[in-house]
C-alpha cells in the first residue's frame, strides 16, 4: 500500500518535471539525452508497476494458481498419490445427488444465520453505547476488541467446557431456571447455537469497532438538529445514526457472510474427535468441513476442489445479489 | 499403538503445518554425513524412527532399547519422531511416501491402516522383507505378518505388538450388583458368547448402583465383539463386504441390543474433552473391553482412589484389537541399518522388555511364550496375572482378512451409528441406513 502511494507521489511529478526541462535545455536531444530520457520514461512507466509486483506476483503465486489449480482438480478424478483422469463434470453431479452436501450447505446456511444476524446487531449497540461520552471509554474499546484477539481454539475449547452437557455451566445454569437438561453436544439445534455463540462472541467486538469508527465520522450537528427536533436516543440511533452508517453495515454483512460461508474451525474443535463429519448425524458439518472430509480423511481430491468451488460460487452469488441491493439503495437515497 | 477410532479425526486443523513441520524436521535430520547405503561401515550415523503414540522404545519413559542398541552399535545414534496421533500420523506419512520425501529411516504402521499401506502406490516404496537377510515370517504369530503382506507376497513391515482383548471390570460395582467378583467365575458368566456378555449385563442393570452403566460405550463393545470375529468389513481380497458380514452383524446386533437397554454409559473412547477418562474416576460403567494396550489407560484414568477394584477376566471370545508394524523406506540413506534395526526392535528380546514395562503384548511367538510375560503383573491390579491373560488370550485369536477401507467404516460404525443411537436416540435401523449412506459417500461402495 504505502510503497504504490509513494510511488506515484513521488516519481511521476518529478519526472514530469525534469523531463521536458532536459530536453529544452539541451537543445536537440543527443544520443545521450535520448537515451536517459527514454529511461526517464521506462522509469515513470515501469517503476510503480515493479513497486507493486511483489504482491502480485505474491497473489499469482498463493492466491490465483490455486484457484485456477482447485478448478482444474475438480474435473479431474484425484486421489492422493495417483494420477488425475478427467471426469468433466461428474464431481458436480455427484455433489448434487449427495445428500450430505446439502445437509453441510443447509448447515452452513442455519449457523451463517444464527451467528451473523445477532452479532451484527450486538455490535450495532454496543458501538452506539460507545459513542456516547462516557469514563474510561478507551478501555472499553480496546476490552470489546478483546475476543478477536484469542485463537479459535482457545475460546472453543472454554465455550466446549461451559457446554458441557454433563457438567457445563450453561446447564447448571439452566437447570437452576429448570429448563431442562440441554444435549448441547448431540441434538442438532442446541449443538448449531452453541458454535455460533462462539462465533458471535468472538467477532461482535470486530465489528462493533468498525461501526463505531463510521458513528464518529456522523456530523454532531445532525444530532444536534435531530435533538432540537425533540428526537429521543432511540429515535436517533434509528433516524439519524443508522442510515448514516448504511454503507460500512453493508460491508460488514458482506465479510461477515464471507466468514459464515468458511466456517471451519469452531464446529471442527466443537465436535472433537466427530468434529469433521459434523457430530453424530452431521448436525452441524459445514460445507468447509465437509470439504475437509473430502480431501484429507478420504483423499478424494477432485471433490474436495469441486466443493471448493461451489463454495466460491455461492459466495459470488451472494456478494453479487448484495451489491445488487446496495446498488438500488443507494439510488434510493439519491432520488 | 493404539487402535485408529482414537485418532483419526483429532486436532486436524492441524495436520497440514504438522505435515510441512515433519518435512522440515525430517529433512534436515536424514542429512547426515553418509551417503553410503551399505551396512558395514564404522561411519557415525543417526537413524530416525518416526512413530506415533508410545511405542515403549525410548530412553525416557521406555524401556531404554534405544541406548541398547546404541551400545551394541556404537556408531549408531537413533533419533525418535513420535506424533501422539496415529490418525494424524498417517495423513503425513501418506503424504510423505506420495512426494517420496521427508521418510524417517524406519516408518511404524498402525494396523487400522496396514492394509492401506499395502496398497500398490504405497507399498513399493517400502522395503520387502521377504528379501532381508535374517527375516523369517515364521518367528511371529501366523496372523501377524499376513496383514502386512501385500496381494502379491511382499511383506513391508515387522510386526511390534498385537492387542488381545480381554474384558476389565470393577469388583466393587459387580458385587454391589450381585454378580461375582473373582475373575474366573466373572468370566465362566460369558464364556464362548458375547450375547452372554450382554445378558450378564441385563443382571447388572437389574440390581445396579444408581448412575452406573454396565459398559462404557457402545463402541467400543462393538470393536471387542468384532475384533473376535473372524468375518470383519473385507474379504479376502480386502474388498468392503461389511453390509453382509455376519461379524458385522452380530457386532452390531450386540451393541444396539445393548444401547436399547440402557446398558451403556453413552460415552466416547478417546473423545477430546476426557469425558470418557473423567468417567473411570467418577463411577461411570462397571467394564471395559481391554486390550493388553488399555491397562495403563484403565489405571492412569481411574486414579489411586480406584487401585484394587479393577481386576481382568478373560473374554468371551478372543479378539485380536490394535497392533503396529515397522517398515522401512526404500529411498533412506541407510536401508541396511534400518532393516537390521527395525529387526532387533521387534525380536522376542526386545518385546518381552517393552512389555513388561509397558504392556504391549509381544507378537512374535518366542516373545509371547517366554516365561517373563507370562509372570508379568502390574500395581494397579494386584494379583492379577495379566501377563497370563493376555498371552492366553493371544494364541486364541482368529484371525480375519482386513481391507484398506476398514478404518473408515470402524468409525462410521461406531460414532455416526452407535453414538447417534447412544446420544440422540435414533433407532437402530435409521442408524443403519445412515451408516450405509455415509459408508457410500466416504468409500463409494
Amino acid at each position: 500500500m504505502a510503497t504504490s502511494v509513494r510511488a506515484t507521489s513521488d516519481g511521476s511529478p518529478r519526472s514530469s518535471r525534469t523531463d521536458p526541462s532536459k530536453s529544452r535545455k539541451s537543445g536537440a536531444p543527443g544520443p545521450p539525452g535520448g537515451w536517459r530520457a527514454k529511461a526517464f520514461r521506462l522509469d515513470t512507466k515501469a517503476s510503480p508497476y515493479a513497486y507493486i509486483a511483489p504482491f502480485f506476483l505474491c497473489f499469482a503465486a498463493f492466491g490465483l494458481f490455486p484457484l485456477i489449480y482447485t478448478g482444474w482438480l475438480s474435473f479431474h478424478e484425484v486421489q492422493l498419490g495417483t494420477h488425475a483422469t478427467w471426469v468433466g463434470f461428474d464431481n458436480y453431479t455427484a455433489l448434487w445427488d449427495n445428500s450430505f452436501f446439502w445437509t453441510a450447505l443447509r448447515n452452513t446456511f442455519t449457523l451463517g444465520v444464527i451467528s451473523t444476524v445477532p452479532q451484527l446487531m450486538m455490535a450495532l449497540g454496543l458501538a452506539h453505547l460507545l459513542n456516547y461520552q462516557l469514563r474510561a471509554r478507551g478501555f472499553f474499546r480496546v476490552a470489546i476488541l478483546a475476543p478477536y484477539a484469542t485463537s479459535i481454539a482457545a475460546a472453543t475449547l472454554v465455550f466446549i467446557q461451559l457446554f458441557n452437557p454433563d457438567y457445563g455451566m450453561i446447564n447448571q445454569f439452566l437447570g437452576h431456571v429448570g429448563a431442562g437438561h440441554v444435549q448441547w453436544n448431540s441434538s442438532k439445534w442446541p449443538a448449531q447455537i452453541a458454535i455460533s455463540a462462539i462465533v458471535t462472541w468472538r467477532w461482535t467486538g470486530y465489528n462493533a469497532l468498525i461501526y463505531l469508527a463510521a458513528m464518529q465520522a456522523v456530523p454532531a450537528d445532525l444530532y444536534e438538529a435531530a435533538a432540537l427536533d425533540g428526537a429521543s436516543r432511540w429515535r436517533q440511533f434509528v433516524s439519524v445514526t443508522i442510515p448514516s452508517i448504511r454503507p460500512t453495515i453493508f460491508f460488514t454483512i458482506i465479510v461477515s457472510t464471507i466468514g459464515a460461508t468458511q466456517l471451519f474451525g469452531e464446529p471442527l474443535m466443537f465436535g472433537g474427535s466427530v468434529g469433521v463429519s459434523g457430530g453424530t448425524d452431521h448436525q452441524y458439518q459445514t460445507l468447509s468441513l465437509y470439504m475437509y472430509d473430502k480431501g484429507w480423511q478420504i483423499g478424494e481430491l477432485g471433490q474436495a476442489s469441486a466443493v471448493a468451488w461451489v463454495m466460491l460460487l455461492i459466495l459470488l452469488l451472494i456478494g453479487a445479489v448484495q451489491l445488487l441491493v446496495l446498488r438500488n439503495n443507494r439510488r434510493k437515497l439519491g432520488s | 499403538m493404539r487402535t485408529s477410532g482414537r485418532t483419526r479425526r483429532t486436532a486436524v486443523l492441524a495436520v497440514a503445518g504438522l505435515a510441512a513441520c515433519a518435512t522440515l524436521i525430517t529433512g534436515c535430520g536424514s542429512n547426515s554425513k553418509d551417503d553410503s547405503k551399505g551396512g558395514s561401515s564404522n561411519e557415525k550415523i543417526t537413524l530416525r524412527i518416526g512413530d506415533f503414540g508410545s511405542f515403549g522404545y525410548d530412553d525416557k519413559t521406555g524401556a531404554k532399547l534405544f541406548a541398547e542398541y546404541h551400545k551394541l552399535h556404537p556408531n549408531i545414534t537413533i533419533k525418535e519422531d513420535n506424533v501422539s496421533d496415529s490418525g494424524q500420523y498417517w495423513n503425513s506419512l501418506k503424504l510423505h511416501l506420495t512426494q517420496n520425501s521427508g521418510l524417517d529411516d524406519i516408518q511404524a504402521i498402525e494396523i487400522g491402516f496396514v492394509a492401506n499401506a499395502t496398497q500398490p502406490q504405497y507399498a513399493n516404496k517400502f522395503v520387502d522383507f521377504t528379501t532381508v537377510k535374517g527375516f523369517d515370517a515364521g518367528n511371529w504369530l501366523d496372523y501377524k505378518e499376513k496383514e502386512a503382506t501385500t496381494s502379491d507376497g511382499k511383506i513391508i513391515g515387522v510386526g511390534t505388538d498385537v492387542g488381545p482383548t480381554a474384558i476389565c471390570y470393577r469388583k466393587d460395582l459387580f458385587k454391589a450388583a450381585g454378580l461375582p467378583t473373582d475373575r474366573d467365575a466373572v468370566a465362566a458368566l460369558w464364556a464362548g458368547d458375547w450375547q452372554k456378555f450382554v445378558d450378564v449385563g441385563k443382571q447388572f442393570k437389574a440390581k445396579s448402583p444408581k448412575g452406573v452403566a454396565f459398559t462404557d460405550s457402545a463402541g467400543g463393545l462393538f470393536n471387542a465383539v468384532l475384533s473376535s470375529q473372524t468375518t470383519q468389513y473385507s474379504d479376502q481380497s480386502g474388498k468392503l463386504i461389511y453390509d453382509s458380514s455376519p461379524g458385522v452383524q452380530t457386532a452390531w446386533n450386540l451393541s444396539a441390543e445393548a444401547v436399547q437397554d440402557g446398558l451403556t454409559a453413552k460415552l466416547q473412547q478417546f473423545d477430546q474433552n476426557n469425558t470418557w477418562s473423567a468417567a473411570f474416576k467418577t463411577n461411570k460403567f462397571a467394564t471395559v473391553a481391554c486390550p493388553s494396550w488399555m491397562i495403563g489407560q484403565v489405571a492412569a484414568d481411574s486414579g489411586t482412589a480406584n487401585k484394587g477394584n479393577w481386576d481382568i477376566a478373560q473374554p468371551p471370545q478372543a479378539g485380536n484389537w490394535g497392533g503396529s508394524f515397522l517398515s522401512v523406506p526404500k529411498s533412506g540413506k541407510h536401508v541396511a541399518e534400518a532393516e537390521a534395526l527395525a529387526q532387533w526392535l521387534t525380536a522376542p528380546a526386545q518385546q518381552v522388555k517393552v512389555f513388561q514395562k509397558f504392556g504391549n503384548i509381544p507378537s512374535t511367538k518366542a516373545g509371547l511364550d517366554d516365561p517373563a510375560v507370562e509372570n508379568t503383573t502390574n500395581d494397579f491390579f494386584p494379583g492379577t496375572p495379566i501377563g497370563k491373560i493376555f498371552a492366553t488370550t493371544a494364541h486364541n485369536i482368529q484371525p480375519a482378512p482386513i481391507g484398506p477401507n476398514d478404518g473408515t467404516v470402524k468409525d462410521i460404525i461406531t460414532q455416526n451409528g452407535l453414538l447417534d443411537m447412544e446420544q440422540r436416540g435414533t433407532s437402530k435401523a435409521s442408524a443403519w441406513s445412515k451408516v450405509q449412506a455415509a459408508v457410500k459417500d466416504q468409500v463409494g461402495s
